[in-house]
């Protein structure tokens, strides 16, 4: 039989370091169960804060010994408010939605129907970039650049977008999608080639390179060559209408093409790492380098493929959103994309299907979380410390196994010695 | 100090890992406790220890009995332990590594340093220790280091000394010396639980012998009254074959050639220092010799994992010298690297998914770049039957099989392809009696299927037994090739000690 179950504080030795840390958490094969939980218990975490942000609430605690029930009232009153507001922000009142339906007017639809548009437009690059970020993930990788690579391919996209007006859409539109996905790759193949052949860490060469990205946008704004005329805002010239994605249900939503190349992204990196050969290397490589060494993957060419491939579909996640939403780069592209993308990547466990729903999830944030502002007039940071909330649960399955008592065969399995 | 473990049961779920343990070791007793891997010796030592407490049993200390809540209280109460991994600081000295977690402090919390020297001084005097107070632990030999951890029991008052699997990582010299300490250590009236799988070391140390099997102590025995294959028997519940039988080889064409090979280790330094060694077809040529002596380098260079500067390897006739570890592989070589977990296998990944580690990329178990998986699957269900892997299904994750297991998972890989030349690396460390049998008869069929098989390992009776030729190799250089029968077990130890060929062969020592 096997060795010993238990071994207390047995794992500290296979290697100390967050990559491997990390490594190791996208193995453990963490459960459906545990990452709902972990929703809501970040959902009720929320509401407290949403109590303690909202004054009148807080008032009414403060008037607790005398008016108990109304301390609770107002309390379930502002979560359910505050709530409902990110529900219909992102997926839309249902009422709403049969009302219109029935109706049959089109313009009742489409606004209707205009909050699941938004958060499918917020969730097209957040898929992107956690696919990317996920992709290198499981070969090992840290990808720390993602902002970087988004920027990149929102500039090939533009540049190919405004710099062939005339082309054929059917022509025009691959060409621009298929220089940002370049474009992105070279911003993936330098922190590649760099750990390849010197060895440098990725999260350190692939961070640097977002400054390095960010900055040359900002040059490149000045620049007689994107910036639009009359040249007095930093923003590029207008892609042409033939580069542009088209959209899905009619020119009032923004709901575009991006969304379903996004979808097919998802199914091609899940067979990518699933199916083939090249997949079987990186997933080799994330598990095990020295193993993969052994067994005779040049390691470093996969490093070098993984970081570019990577690159490419973090690249595609700008282009996305400049072809399909923007039609323009202006200054400071892409926010805060690139890092959710890990976020997103980590809260997927790395499995590409999982992104997908993490980036969905993601989205409606995003849309719902400005309906919420608007209407329960809760900051929109909200959004945020909910995703951080349930992302750090996620990492951290230990906490959720501890508050919901789940017992997990197996669970205090410890393996030293490996891939560290 | 009286020993006394009382029907000490200890359960994991459903496994019953203890399953009422009695033992008894009396003060000034060397007492062996000899069990398989998995058996339950490092639960009812952890159980003594103070990390698990017993579901059920009682703990006696000289008549009364004992409690403990934490590893602190087992200290406290006179029971030391020197584990199987050390626990020391490298960067710290021995003295520093002795005081830490009992540090004891002159006046405004400075640190004794002088105390903690003396008191090491004193103690590596009385047991015959040699330990230096200002070594640092980083620079010590393992054989060194295992002795810091024994002055670091014996410093906090230890009366019972646990020994977990002490000789795994010694060599044949280094035990002699641990045994010495040993038996010093009983003179003067400790208690020395000496926990291991060696049958020949259990009989030529130990007072007293529990065998246990399965969480059972399945009996008790003197080294006076007993024999390897009656312990061996014991231990594993069924009659072993503890020798190797193989019919006399009929070696052919030579396979692997090498030329006067010089190769470095990781740290750029010369390890393997101009070797030359020839395997033919059908014959198993061992590599004896202490470990780190170059061995580990040796089988890397062959295999395209260290770097050469010197020399040439020809492997079937074809120079693969320098050549990337995926050209050595394809040119017919099966290698079984010396740690499984590490170099040989993906924890993570299925049993399916590891038999295919380096020919995943082949037919048929690719085509254009993608994976069939019905084949790689189909196969997997026909190796595990054929090896002999036990697991629940081609699924299970390798992380969670057995040694032996693991082990058979990797030779059924590499035996499985085409392959002319075989190199395997302690074929059978840390193994289970019966899974050792199955990897020495795997390798013997190896050959008699016309492959030159080279077999490096540290375990000298190995080497011995599954030898057709044996070299040794020590400090880079081999000694030999000597046929299996022309050398004894003696010559070879006192050549892997670093004896001159020309006196200990030449000059007849038995």
């Amino acid at each position: 039989m096997s060795d010993e179950p238990v071994r207390p504080g047995g794992d500290s030795g296979a290697g100390g370091s967050v990559v491997a840390a990390i490594g190791r958490f996208f193995l453990s094969g963490n459960t459906i169960i545990v990452t709902f939980l972990a929703f809501v218990s970040a959902l009720f975490l929320g509401a407290i804060i949403i109590i303690l942000a909202t004054p009148s609430v807080m008032a009414a605690w403060g008037r607790f010994g005398q008016a108990p029930g109304a301390a609770f009232a107002q309390s379930w009153h502002a979560i359910a408010t505050a709530y409902s507001a990110l529900f219909i922000g992102s997926i839309g009142s249902p009422r709403g939605i049969v009302g219109a339906i029935a109706s049959g007017d089109g313009h009742r639809i489409a606004t209707a129907f205009y909050p699941l548009s938004e958060t499918l437009v917020s969730t097209t690059p957040l898929m992107m970039s956690g696919l990317g970020i996920a992709l290198a993930f499981r070969a090992g990788l840290f990808d720390i650049g993602g902002q970087g690579q988004l920027i990149l391919g929102a500039l090939g996209a533009t540049l190919a977008g405004f710099l062939l007006p005339g082309l054929p859409i059917y022509l025009h539109l691959p060409l621009a999608i298929l220089v940002g996905a370049i474009f992105g790759a070279a911003w993936g193949f330098i922190p590649g080639i760099l750990k390849a052949r010197t060895g440098a860490h990725e999260v350190i060469t692939s961070m640097m390179l977002n400054y390095v990205a960010l900055n040359l946008l900002t040059y490149l704004l000045t620049t007689a060559l994107f910036q639009a005329p009359p040249r007095y805002q930093p923003v590029s010239k207008a892609v042409a209408d033939t580069a542009r994605l088209p959209h899905l249900a009619g020119p009032s939503l923004r709901v575009n093409l991006g969304i379903l190349l996004a979808i097919a992204c998802m199914v091609g990196v899940a067979w990518l790492l699933q199916r083939s050969t090249l997949g079987f290397k990186f997933r080799m490589l994330g598990a095990n380098r020295e193993a993969a060494r052994v067994a005779g993957v040049n390691i470093n060419r996969q490093y070098i493929l993984a970081m570019t491939l990577a690159g490419a579909i973090v690249g595609l996640a700008g282009t996305f959103m400049v072809l399909g939403v923007d039609h323009q780069v202006a200054s400071g592209y892409g926010g805060t994309i690139g890092f959710d993308g890990i976020t997103v990547a980590i809260l997927g466990q790395g499995n590409p299907y999982g992104v997908g729903l993490s980036a969905l999830l993601f989205g409606a944030f995003a849309a719902g979380g400005r309906t919420m502002q608007l209407d329960a007039n809760i900051p929109l940071q909200l959004v945020q410390v909910l995703q951080a909330v349930l992302v750090l649960f996620v990492a951290a399955p230990g906490v959720i196994r501890t508050i919901f008592r789940i017992r997990v065969r197996g669970a205090g399995r410890v393996f030293g010695g490996w891939s560290g | 100090m009286r020993l006394e473990l009382r029907g000490i049961t200890k359960r994991f779920g459903e496994l019953v890992a203890n399953d009422r343990i009695d033992l008894t070791a009396e003060g000034g007793e060397i007492h062996a406790l000899l069990g398989e891997n998995g058996a339950g010796k490092t639960t009812l030592m952890n159980v003594l220890n103070g990390l698990y407490r017993p579901d059920e049993g009682t703990i006696v200390l000289e008549g009364e009995d004992v409690h403990f809540d934490d590893p602190g209280d087992a200290i406290q109460a006179g029971i030391g332990m020197v584990h199987q991994n050390f626990m020391l600081i490298p960067v710290f000295t021995v003295a520093e590594n002795v005081m830490l977690g009992f540090e004891r402090t002159r006046r405004f919390g400075f640190l004794d340093r002088r105390r903690a020297r003396a008191d090491i001084r004193e103690l590596s005097a009385r047991f015959r220790l040699e330990v230096d107070p200002d070594a640092v632990v980083g620079e010590l030999s393992v054989g060194q280091q295992q002795r810091v951890e024994i002055v670091k029991a014996l410093a906090r008052e230890a009366q019972v000394l646990i020994l977990d699997e002490p000789t795994a990582v010694l060599t044949p010299q280094e035990i002699q010396d641990l045994f010495r300490v040993m038996r010093s250590l009983r003179e003067s009236g400790k208690t020395i639980l000496f926990i291991t799988h060696k049958l020949k070391e259990v009989l030529e140390v130990a007072d007293r012998i529990t065998v246990i099997r399965m969480g059972k102590v399945v009996g008790t025995a003197l080294p006076s009254e007993s024999d390897e294959s009656r312990l061996a028997s014991m231990m594993v519940g069924r009659g072993v074959e503890l020798q190797v039988t193989k019919s006399p080889p009929a070696p052919g064409e030579p396979v692997l050639e090498v030329e006067d090979l010089v190769a470095l280790d990781d740290a750029g330094q010369v390890a393997v220092d101009g070797v030359s060694l020839t395997v033919h077809a059908g014959e198993i040529v061992s590599v004896a010799g202490v470990q780190g002596n170059g061995q580990t380098e040796l089988a890397e260079a062959l295999t395209g994992l260290a770097t050469v500067v010197a020399g040439t390897v020809r492997i079937a006739g074809r120079d693969v010298t320098g050549a990337p570890p995926k050209e050595v592989l394809r040119s017919g070589v099966g290698h079984v690297p010396e740690d499984r977990q590490r170099d040989g296998l993906v924890g993570s990944f299925s049993i399916a998914e590891n038999l295919i580690l380096d020919v995943f990329d082949e037919p048929p178990y690719s085509r254009r770049g993608a994976l069939d998986w019905n084949r790689i699957h189909a196969t997997a269900e026909e190796r595990m039957k054929e090896f002999d892997i036990r697991a629940s299904s081609i699924n299970t994750t390798a992380a969670t099989l057995s040694g032996g297991n693991q082990q058979k998972v990797i030779v059924a890989r590499e035996l499985s392809r085409d392959i002319r030349l075989i190199i395997v690396s302690q074929p059978t460390r840390g193994l289970d009696v019966a899974s050792i049998e199955y990897v020495h008869r795997r390798i013997v069929a190896a050959r008699d299927g016309g492959a030159a098989v080279l077999v490096i390992s540290a375990e000298l009776d190995e080497a011995m037994q599954l030898a057709d030729r044996i070299v040794v190799m020590y400090r880079g250089k081999l000694v030999g090739p000597y046929d299996q029968n022309e050398v004894s077990r003696d010559q070879i130890g006192l050549l892997m000690a670093g004896g001159s060929p020309a006196e200990v062969v030449a000059g007849g020592a038995s």
